[in-house]
């Protein structure tokens, strides 16, 4: 009993310590989205390339989507875009883009030259639908499901290794449950 | 000699501190009265910017810090509460945005956390106290007063 007691400050110790110390490498970036596992939000905002056409949620196309928030004023943006181009080759899902306050004329500019990778890009000028997102920078990517729902939010550049890891199990998983009709 | 070191170096903190006072992003809302002007710095004060994770939104001026202090004053001047402004961020932003998170089953341990740990210190010092003050038993008579008259001293 005694030594039990004498015990315990030395085990509490060790367990803050232990807790402490694997937040030394937690990454503060790496937030877990609020939006994880809720809908899409509603939007109606106009497509990047025509102003006169209104682009809503139901232009997505079924089947899963990548929404990619990005802007020419974004340096990150840049190093990811030759992934994205390679990513828009692959049929098991459509990649759109969200063009997070920019200006129309720089982010067509920009497409133009560094090819267009997006079905669409949704030119999100005011930042409300990225606010709706819970976006707070860019380069930032969502995988939302057949559903509709959001699956999965990175912030940061997209890059190989990332996909490799967190991005393809992911998409195998929701091809699955498509597949067994869920 | 002196008072001229006096009166530059008054000068100098003078200048510090009028530029201490502008440091903060500025904004230009207008408030229709005290009260709304009140929340509006309760709520920038509490809510934390997403993107520069150790400041408020009231310190921050980044853009997306700048976005969320206006959309504050959009639904403070749409007569939204206190708690739809917070439940709102919190549905988009996660409780990160909260610099005093709510009370939840993932955030006991943050919450009750210290209460536990200075109950659980407190019973062990407790345990270690209350055995020191058992007065010495084996001491025979004399020796116990030879004792008192030490510690007199």
């Amino acid at each position: 009993m005694k030594i039990l007691i004498r015990l315990i400050p030395l085990v509490l110790f060790i367990l803050l310590g232990v807790l402490l110390y694997r937040g030394l490498f937690l990454n503060p970036q790496a937030m877990p989205s609020a939006l994880v596992g809720k809908t899409f939000p509603e939007f109606s905002l106009t497509r990047l390339s025509n102003q006169q056409q209104t682009l809503s949620n139901a232009d997505f196309k079924p089947g899963i989507k990548l929404v990619n928030v990005w802007a020419t004023w974004c340096p990150s943006c840049k190093v990811e875009h030759p992934f994205l181009v390679k990513l828009s080759k692959d049929k098991r899902f459509s990649l759109y883009g969200i063009n997070y306050k920019d200006n129309r004329s720089d982010a067509k500019k920009w497409l133009k030259f560094y090819k267009d990778p997006y079905q669409f890009s949704i030119f999100d000028d005011a930042g409300r639908l990225g606010l709706n997102l819970g976006v707070f920078g860019a380069p930032e990517t969502f995988v939302v499901d057949h559903k509709g729902v959001i699956r999965k939010r990175f912030a940061g550049v997209l890059e190989p290794r990332v996909w490799q890891r967190e991005f393809l199990p992911l998409i195998n998983t929701i091809e699955t449950e498509m597949m067994q009709g869920k | 000699m002196s008072k001229l070191l006096q009166l530059f170096s008054t000068m100098t903190i003078s200048c510090l501190l009028a530029f201490a006072v502008q440091a903060g992003p500025i904004d230009t809302y207008t408030f229709p009265d005290e009260v709304t002007k009140k929340r509006f710095n309760e709520l920038t004060y509490e809510l934390r910017c997403p993107k520069c994770q150790n400041q408020n939104l009231a310190d921050s001026n980044s853009p997306i810090a700048q976005d969320l202090r206006k959309e504050v004053y959009d639904m403070l001047i749409d007569g939204r509460s206190d708690g739809e402004i917070m439940t709102f961020m919190v549905e988009r932003y996660g409780e990160f945005v909260l610099y005093r998170p709510r009370v939840s089953s993932i955030t006991y341990a943050l919450w009750f956390g210290p209460i536990v740990f200075v109950l659980i210190g407190g019973f062990v010092v407790f345990m270690f106290v209350r055995r020191k003050d058992d007065e010495p038993e084996h001491l025979s008579e004399e020796q116990k007063q030879q004792l008192k008259s030490i510690l007199k001293d």
